[in-house]
């Protein structure tokens, strides 16, 4: 735009006035462009922006149920998780009482049987052991020795051994399971304190309400038996 | 250059001001600022061309704006305001296009 020179003429004037408008009108929708988006526009932009909006919050609405879905998944993954390994936990403790790697304690009976003439014999003991079992002992041992599945009684040259370990009278036998019915089984006529008493020993049996066994047997490989597969028939 | 110093005023006072455009006016403005720049463009070629005339010049900035504001209105009225919206401001950006594009071989001699 090369003028020669700026003159104060009516056209001019008019001119500036004309731009001064401009300039004005121009600022104006710019800013109201950038601040007010919505008020300025027509019906027809304003449906096509309502339809983009809802489409758009139809979408993250499904994602939010997704996201909900796999949160509520992992959260009860975990508890199930929790409650498997809570099962597993029990079951190794029940195993371990069972097979004697660990510690029992709960209440049971305390019974002595006193054989100063060596009247007691292992079948004596193997009996005495079985009547408990019968009456729901739970853990069992005799001196310090844990009486088990595999625990065997033989005579040995010094005198009754338990699983080749030899134990001597008085025999100290703690048996963790309900004391009262554990000690009427004891007392039943032609059970085991009348077997006892017949053949010269003393027996003598005390409930308790809290007794440990502390014993514990070395746990062993089996070197012959395996365990069959779950899902293999088991033959008869 | 004096109506160049107005369009500068013109900015600042606007940008500065912060002026609120009634509601009814505000579909209606943008496509009256772009008729207005064709009227503007069209003087500027028509004093390159050396046949600028001021009441033409007035004329036809005015009528450019009005006519541009009626027809949205009308075609909003009709239902078809999106679509002659965009006709206006396409008939107007060819006529912006084709003054500055006289403007150039003027200034620049290409």
């Amino acid at each position: 735009m090369l003028m020669a020179r700026p003159r104060a003429t009516k056209a001019n004037a008019l001119a500036a006035l004309l731009a001064i408008l401009l300039g004005f009108a121009v600022a104006t929708q710019v800013r109201q462009n950038q601040s007010l988006g919505l008020e300025s526009l027509r019906q027809s932009d304003l449906l096509t922006i309502l339809d983009d909006a809802t489409l758009r919050s139809s979408r993250l609405d499904q994602n939010a149920r997704e996201l909900q879905a796999t949160r509520d998944q992992l959260v009860s993954g975990s508890t199930s998780g929790a409650a498997a390994v809570r099962a597993a936990q029990e079951r190794l403790d029940a195993l371990g009482i069972l097979a004697g790697t660990a510690r029992a304690h709960g209440p049971g009976i305390r019974m002595t049987i006193g054989d100063p003439g060596g009247k007691v014999t292992p079948p004596v003991l193997l009996d005495a052991i079985q009547e408990l079992r019968d009456a729901g002992a739970e853990a069992i041992q005799v001196n310090n020795v844990r009486i088990v599945a595999s625990s065997h009684f033989s005579q040995g040259a010094s005198g009754i051994e338990i699983d080749g370990r030899s134990v001597t009278q008085p025999y100290a036998i703690a048996a963790i399971g309900d004391p009262a019915t554990m000690s009427s089984a004891m007392e039943i006529p032609g059970g085991l304190s009348e077997n006892v008493r017949q053949i010269g020993a003393t027996i003598d049996i005390a409930q308790e309400k809290e007794l440990t066994v502390g014993a514990l047997h070395p746990l062993s490989e089996p070197r012959y038996a395996r365990p069959v597969p779950p899902s293999a028939p088991t033959t008869p | 250059m004096i109506p160049a110093l107005g369009l500068l005023v013109g900015l600042a006072a606007g940008l500065f001001l912060h002026p609120v455009v009634p509601l009814a006016l505000q579909p209606y403005l943008p496509i009256a600022v772009i008729a207005a720049l064709d009227a503007v463009f069209g003087g500027v070629r028509a004093v390159l061309d050396g046949i600028f005339n001021d009441k033409v010049f007035v004329v036809s900035f005015l009528s450019n704006v009005v006519v541009a504001a009626f027809i949205v209105f009308l075609g909003d009225q009709l239902g078809v305001g999106s679509q002659l919206s965009t006709g206006v401001v396409v008939v107007l950006g060819i006529r912006i296009f084709s003054n500055v594009a006289s403007i150039r071989r003027h200034v620049f001699r290409a």
